[in-house]
């Protein structure tokens, strides 16, 4: 193991700790039994198989897609803060689309569920792309305050044209079998996973073998540089970069209505599109690194839906842990950085 | 004999595996300007640093007026009275003058008890410095002399210069020089990092020169001389060959004009000629139009840009140097695969690049950043010759360079024109321009004049300030 991965390695196992620890004394604390807690946070993360191909590893493929998408945007110096956003209008896509579809066969109405839902995240964030290459408008404040209108967008859509037939409850009717992704024989994980990962994959070939990785990292690292270079179109790598992200936070979406819900409801989303960004720096922006924090965040919310189940903890405890782990691991970035430029003599020190 | 005003006792310091100082004794007397010498990579970046807290050090000793202390931080710097103003600029260009100046104080200076530091300073600092205006209006000479002001508003009795003229046109450096002597004789010190010789007569009491992290001449200006000074900075091989280039007290232009312009085209750009093979130079004050002019011409097709800035124009400093080599040569067929990029062509290409240029780096993956300042340019330099240019356009290409690296990089200059390239340089270094070209070229208020061929230091200077216009 090289250096540099092995300092990755022990950063993240003490940010683990740290995480847990906080989490189980803060727990202690407040009048929860922490083993007890702790030992539910497990058992719903990795208890069973059930618990774990269709807790953690179902919420873990909307993550790593979402986060993906984050992290492509951030890659060239885009602040994407609107996946949440993207999220929502690609899952609205998909539902429209999936109602559409009973007649195709399979392959076919998932491939245009996906298409649609891509688009719609595109969509979604080309008016903030807009603004920023005409107008120079922060995306990081239009992707968020985006973010809002969808989910008003998504309450419009189940009380209105999406909503199911009885219009009783405000959700949209199942969508077309046709338009399912498959699921392993006995959990709920379906199709999407591999989705996930071959995007990972895909992605980190794209960042590190190809022009236009590196011209994204250019554009991120120095813009400046890029531009003056002259032959690297910085605007247009940007606003690629940015359709491209939300083309993926909408697929997040798209994927997880065709794989998960069937169905689009208020609040369809825990927040993915905000953890995404958590998971996306978290690996630091690298694409094989988000599989990994994203099956980790994957257990820590299916692991908060055992606790509250077993320990009666809400589930939103949890993110204490996510906090301190984000929190460990950029100390341990500052300090690295630290200590980089007060390098001791390893000759003279001996 | 009163205690000097810094002293530093036996400094070591490693980055790394590479050992930057060995040993190294400094001190400053009370009320002296010191002028501090030495090649790129020498160390004398490092020894201020680690005056100034930026550094930490391995060994060595650090006093004060006497008295030994730890200085761990910038703050630890100034709270003993030193203020250091940087190589590169450390403003922020979205805020006032005043506003960067009660940033760099650590509180505010408007207000109800107005008036402390701004009768600390003396009132011709702030000359042409308006305290309303955005930094990012400035000229690069006036953010120059808002650094010298952050630092004395501190109120900083040790001042340390990393080569505070580098960007400066000859009669700003004689204002600065003459800042710097007016510090002194109220009692401060200074300390001279430079690489430009005649600084160091002009204003130093004593002159310390570092090679390779040890110091090889402490002693008084009086007595040296600019071949003395270049022997102890590169030693003996070399000496004579820098002497000749800079050394001389009145620098004679010399012009190489063997058959100049090989049948070609002329490339037009506005009413600039330049032909294949030829070196112009520009010679301008900063803000006439120049920069937009070279950046204009820098845009066109077949044109490879050297600019000014290294830093944040040249290079990217976290990517690696064959990433920097990439960088406006990623279509280059030969690391070019489609959409792919051959990482291991581009990498073998730089190592080349690396040796053949003689840029000092531990390898083609380490980052730009780390290389120092002459390397640095050297990457850019490469990298612009590797395009191929028909023309190349350089601006202040030896900025903030000591004498071997600018040496080099005038070698780099004339060798490209010699092999048919359409050089354009720019410098605010008026000597420099007049050194290195063929023609002279003279941007006054937007409009180009050519001054006529063999004109010297004073006629190109009047034409710089527009005397004599019809």
């Amino acid at each position: 193991m090289s250096g540099k991965s092995l300092r990755a390695t022990i950063t993240a196992s003490v940010a683990l700790g740290a995480g847990f620890l906080v989490l189980a004394v803060g727990l202690a604390i407040a009048g929860y039994d922490p083993f007890l807690s702790m030992g539910a946070l497990w058992r719903g993360a990795f208890g069973s198989w059930y618990a774990f191909g269709s807790g953690t590893l179902v919420r873990a493929v909307p993550l790593i897609i979402v986060g993906l998408g984050v992290a492509l945007g951030f890659r060239a110096g885009a602040f994407n803060i609107g996946a949440e956003g993207q999220f929502y209008a690609g899952a609205i896509a998909a539902t429209w689309v999936g109602l559409q579809v009973a007649a195709w066969p399979g392959p076919l109405a998932v491939g245009a569920v996906w298409a649609a839902a891509a688009a719609a995240g595109l969509a979604w964030v080309a008016l903030p792309v807009l603004l920023k290459v005409k107008w120079g408008v922060l995306e990081v404040i239009s992707t968020l305050l985006l973010n809002f209108v969808a989910e008003a967008l998504v309450s419009f859509a189940v009380t209105g044209p999406l909503q199911e037939a009885q219009r009783v409850y405000p959700q949209s009717d199942p969508i077309a079998d046709s338009a399912r992704l498959p699921t392993l024989a006995g959990s709920r994980l379906h199709l999407g996973l591999l989705l996930a990962g071959g995007l990972a994959f895909t992605l980190w070939w794209v960042f590190t073998r190809t022009r236009a990785g590196f011209r994204l990292k250019a554009v991120g690292t120095g813009p400046l540089a890029a531009e003056i270079s002259g032959r690297i179109p910085v605007k247009r790598v940007v606003a690629f970069s940015l359709l491209v992200s939300g083309a993926l936070a909408g697929l997040g979406g798209g994927v997880e209505i065709s794989g998960v819900t069937y169905a689009l409801f208020q609040n369809l989303s825990p927040g993915y599109g905000f953890t995404a960004i958590a998971v996306a720096l978290l690996a630091r922006l690298h694409p094989l690194g988000i599989v990994a924090t994203g099956l980790l965040f994957g257990a820590l919310e299916s692991g908060a839906l055992g606790m509250q189940r077993e320990a009666g903890v809400p589930a939103v405890a949890v993110q204490v842990a996510e906090a301190v782990i984000i929190l460990v691991v950029l100390l341990a970035d500052v300090l690295a950085r630290r200590a980089v430029s007060r390098q001791p003599v390893p000759q003279e020190a001996a | 004999m009163t205690a000097p005003a810094l002293e530093l006792r036996g400094i070591s310091k490693a980055f790394g595996s590479v050992q930057a100082l060995h040993g190294a004794d400094f001190s400053l007397a009370p009320g002296e300007v010191h002028a501090l010498l030495g090649e790129n990579g020498a160390g004398k970046s490092t020894l201020m640093h680690i005056a100034y807290g930026m550094t930490g050090l391995n060994r060595g000793t650090i006093r004060v007026r006497g008295a030994p202390v730890s200085i761990r931080s910038p703050w630890d710097a100034r709270a003993l009275g030193i203020g250091m103003v940087h190589q590169h600029f450390t403003s922020i260009g979205a805020l006032t003058v005043g506003e960067n100046i009660e940033l760099a104080v650590g509180r505010r200076t408007g207000g109800r008890d107005d008036g402390r530091t701004e009768t600390a300073l003396p009132a011709r600092l702030m000359e042409g410095l308006p305290k309303g205006a955005r930094v990012d209006t400035l000229t690069v000479a006036q953010r120059q002399r808002l650094e010298i002001v952050k630092a004395l508003a501190t109120g900083a009795t040790i001042l340390l210069l990393d080569e505070p003229s580098a960007v400066l046109a000859p009669s700003e450096v004689e204002e600065l020089l003459a800042l710097v002597r007016e510090f002194t004789a109220r009692g401060g010190s200074a300390v001279l990092i430079t690489h430009k010789l005649p600084e160091v007569f002009l204003v130093s009491d004593r002159v310390t020169v570092l090679r390779s992290g040890r110091v090889t001449l402490h002693a008084p200006v009086q007595g040296q001389t600019p071949a003395s000074l270049a022997e102890a900075m590169i030693g003996h091989a070399s000496a004579r060959l820098i002497a000749d280039v800079l050394g001389a007290p009145d620098l004679q232009v010399k012009r190489a004009r063997e058959n100049l312009a090989p049948a070609g085209t002329a490339v037009r750009v506005g009413d600039i000629d330049v032909m294949p093979g030829e070196l112009v130079g520009i010679a301008a004050v900063l803000g006439n139009g120049q920069r937009e002019l070279l950046r204009a011409i820098a845009l066109g097709r077949g044109t490879a840009f050297v600019p000014e800035d290294r830093t944040t124009e040249g290079l990217i400093g976290v990517m690696s140097v064959t990433e920097n080599m990439v960088l406006g040569l990623d279509t280059d067929p030969r690391w070019t695969r489609g959409v792919r990029l051959d990482w291991s062509a581009a990498r073998a290409r730089t190592a080349e690049l690396i040796e053949r240029f003689g840029i000092r780096a531990l390898g083609p993956d380490v980052p730009a950043g780390t290389l120092s300042g002459g390397n640095q340019q050297k990457v850019v330099l490469a990298r612009a010759l590797e395009q191929a240019p028909r023309v190349l356009v350089a601006e202040n290409p030896t900025r903030g360079l000591d004498i071997q690296a600018t040496v080099e990089i005038h070698d780099r200059l004339r060798a490209a024109a010699a092999q048919g390239v359409a050089v354009l340089v720019y410098s605010t270094d008026l000597d420099e321009v007049l050194e290195l070209s063929h023609r002279v070229l003279v941007v006054h208020a937007g409009k180009v004049r050519e001054a006529p061929k063999g004109a010297d230091r004073r006629v190109v200077g009047e034409m710089m300030l527009g005397l004599g216009e019809r």
